[in-house]
């Protein structure tokens, strides 16, 4: 297997984006990351995006990009594993290079959720969960969370404020990330003053509906310094793992098992561990899921993610910084992208271009990207080249 | 939801059948193909006891759309005592404040109405015992 990097990225604004397509999202984040490159061809192409086809009436997204991106006959694959589409895909490309497949990949993601109203948005995120068997009787995305965060209340005596420091803290971030949609400085009393969607979670503990594309060019590591117009980044590992489609089945309510599997893949294929990472990306669809998220992927004891986040030790500046880029969040979730979108975030830090939010010296960084309540998992860890 | 699908689930949804293992005699509901325990592929069907406990609960205040005449409801992750977990609402709870350990028990009642399908979904929701 050849060693693989990221050496090119482009994103949209994220954001309700009116005036912008599912296709020209897409196209703008790929011509974006192909110039960043400064490449003058690709191999191959995937398009991560969870549902399309009930956002927007719209399948077959892999034969669509290529030919908008004016890149037909290039094989063009999309890639589904819910909100952890977007990772899945760039596991997809990553493997292509490193199988020696193709050379020059384009890895994006995509998710265009604002042309329906929240009804139909409502119902086609909870095609995530088990229709037949959760979704059926009621329950919602927001419900199903806020069950793993009362379980995990129950068991560490975890705190409503420390969900609510979660939301502080990357809306926060947020504030210096120019494509962030919800760029804003609040404090706890504002997230616990928020409407209740789904008890304990307020509205400021989920993450927004959200129109966005990213996207990333993939080339072998030893090629990558020569070719790279704006700085390569390498792929120490990639690594992915399942769980129960069904959170009701989990062997506990209060641990993200997949996650915390990925991780321990991805740590020894990278030969690193979890004191390593300077910044991680983690999936915070709801703020329990950061809390839960830093505890599967080791940096915090089980039960000791709460008091950490509390602490600061998850802020820019502290042990471990997280979502630097404000998180799903304050940037935003627009679902099959989120996972190119973090990987960019990790990558623009290791480059050292991150602006405000820079994390100082920063060397390794991690992305966890999540589908449904934890069924799926995709974790990246990189390095500075 | 087509009406095949809906009547394909009489089974587990009217009478909690679920599918038990002869190899390991893990209980599986709703039924399926492979245990999950011992990787077995032979099951006797057998109805579940529908006594249980919650594991852990939320009340639903943004429901989906065709729960809109009911919400703000109560929702459990609740383990049967034969072992298989479901997710339900949990009705006639007074103020609706569950605590995880509480026992309940499954009744029959309408879950929605499919205004798409013309029809009414029923199947089950917890009560307290
Ligand atoms: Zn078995």
């Amino acid at each position: 297997m050849r060693e693989v990097a990221i050496i090119g990225v482009g994103l949209t604004k994220f954001g309700e984006l009116w005036e912008q397509s599912l296709r020209n999202l897409y196209v703008e984040a790929a011509l974006k990351a192909i110039k960043d490159a400064g490449v003058d061809h690709i191999d191959s192409m995937y398009v991560g995006c969870m549902s399309s086809g009930l956002f927007t009436g719209q399948e077959h997204l892999g034969a669509l990009m290529a030919d908008y991106l004016g890149q037909a006959p290039v094989p063009a694959t999309r890639v589904e594993s819910a909100c952890a589409s977007g990772g899945a895909a760039l596991r997809m490309g990553y493997m292509e290079v490193a199988s020696g497949q193709s050379d020059v990949v384009l890895v994006g993601g995509v998710e265009k959720m604002t042309d329906v109203g929240g009804d139909e948005a409502t119902y086609a995120l909870a095609t995530a969960s088990d229709q037949e068997w959760e979704a059926f009787n009621g329950v919602t995305f927001p419900g199903l969370y806020a069950m793993m965060a009362v379980a995990h209340m129950e068991r560490y005596k975890t705190t409503v404020k420390q969900l609510a420091a979660v939301a502080v803290k990357n809306h926060l971030n947020g504030t210096k990330n120019p494509t962030a949609q919800f760029p804003a400085k609040i404090s706890v009393d504002d997230v616990l003053n928020s409407v209740m969607v789904a008890d304990p979670l307020h509205i400021l503990d989920c993450s927004p509906i959200t129109d966005g594309a990213a996207a990333v060019i993939l080339c072998p590591a030893d090629k990558a310094k020569k070719v790279a117009k704006h700085g390569a980044v390498k792929i120490l590992a990639s690594a992915a793992a399942t769980d129960t489609i069904a959170l009701h089945s989990r062997k506990d309510l209060a641990a993200l098992d997949a996650v915390a599997k990925a991780a321990s893949v991805a740590f020894s294929l990278a030969n690193k561990k979890p004191s390593d990472i300077q910044l991680c990306e983690v999936h915070d669809c709801f703020t329990i899921a950061e809390i839960m998220s830093t505890e599967a992927l080791g940096f915090f004891e089980k039960g000791k993610g709460g008091p950490a986040v509390e602490a600061g030790e998850t802020a820019i500046g502290g042990k471990i910084a997280v979502n630097t880029s404000g998180g799903l969040k304050s940037k935003g979730h627009p679902v099959g992208a989120t996972g190119v979108a973090q990987a960019i975030e990790i990558v623009e830090q290791l480059r050292g271009q991150a602006g405000a939010r820079q994390v100082a010296k920063a060397k390794i960084g991690m992305t966890s990207n999540m589908g449904g309540t934890g069924a799926s998992a995709v974790v990246h860890i990189l390095e500075a080249l | 939801m087509p009406t095949a699908r809906t009547w394909r689930e009489y089974p587990q949804r009217y009478r909690y059948e679920a599918a038990v293992c002869k190899k390991c005699n893990k209980w599986h509901f709703p039924p399926r193909p492979v245990c999950d325990a011992c990787k077995g592929e032979e099951f006797e069907t057998k109805a579940m006891r529908r006594t249980g406990k919650i594991l852990s609960h939320t009340v639903i205040r943004v429901p989906p759309a065709p729960f809109k005449d009911q919400a703000p409801y109560a929702m459990a992750v609740i383990e049967m005592d034969d072992g298989p977990r479901i997710t339900t609402q949990v009705v006639d709870c007074g103020d609706g404040s569950l605590k995880i350990g509480q026992k309940v028990k499954l009744e029959f009642r309408r879950i929605y109405d499919d205004s798409e399908a013309g029809s009414i979904n029923y199947g089950y929701k917890a009560v307290p015992a």
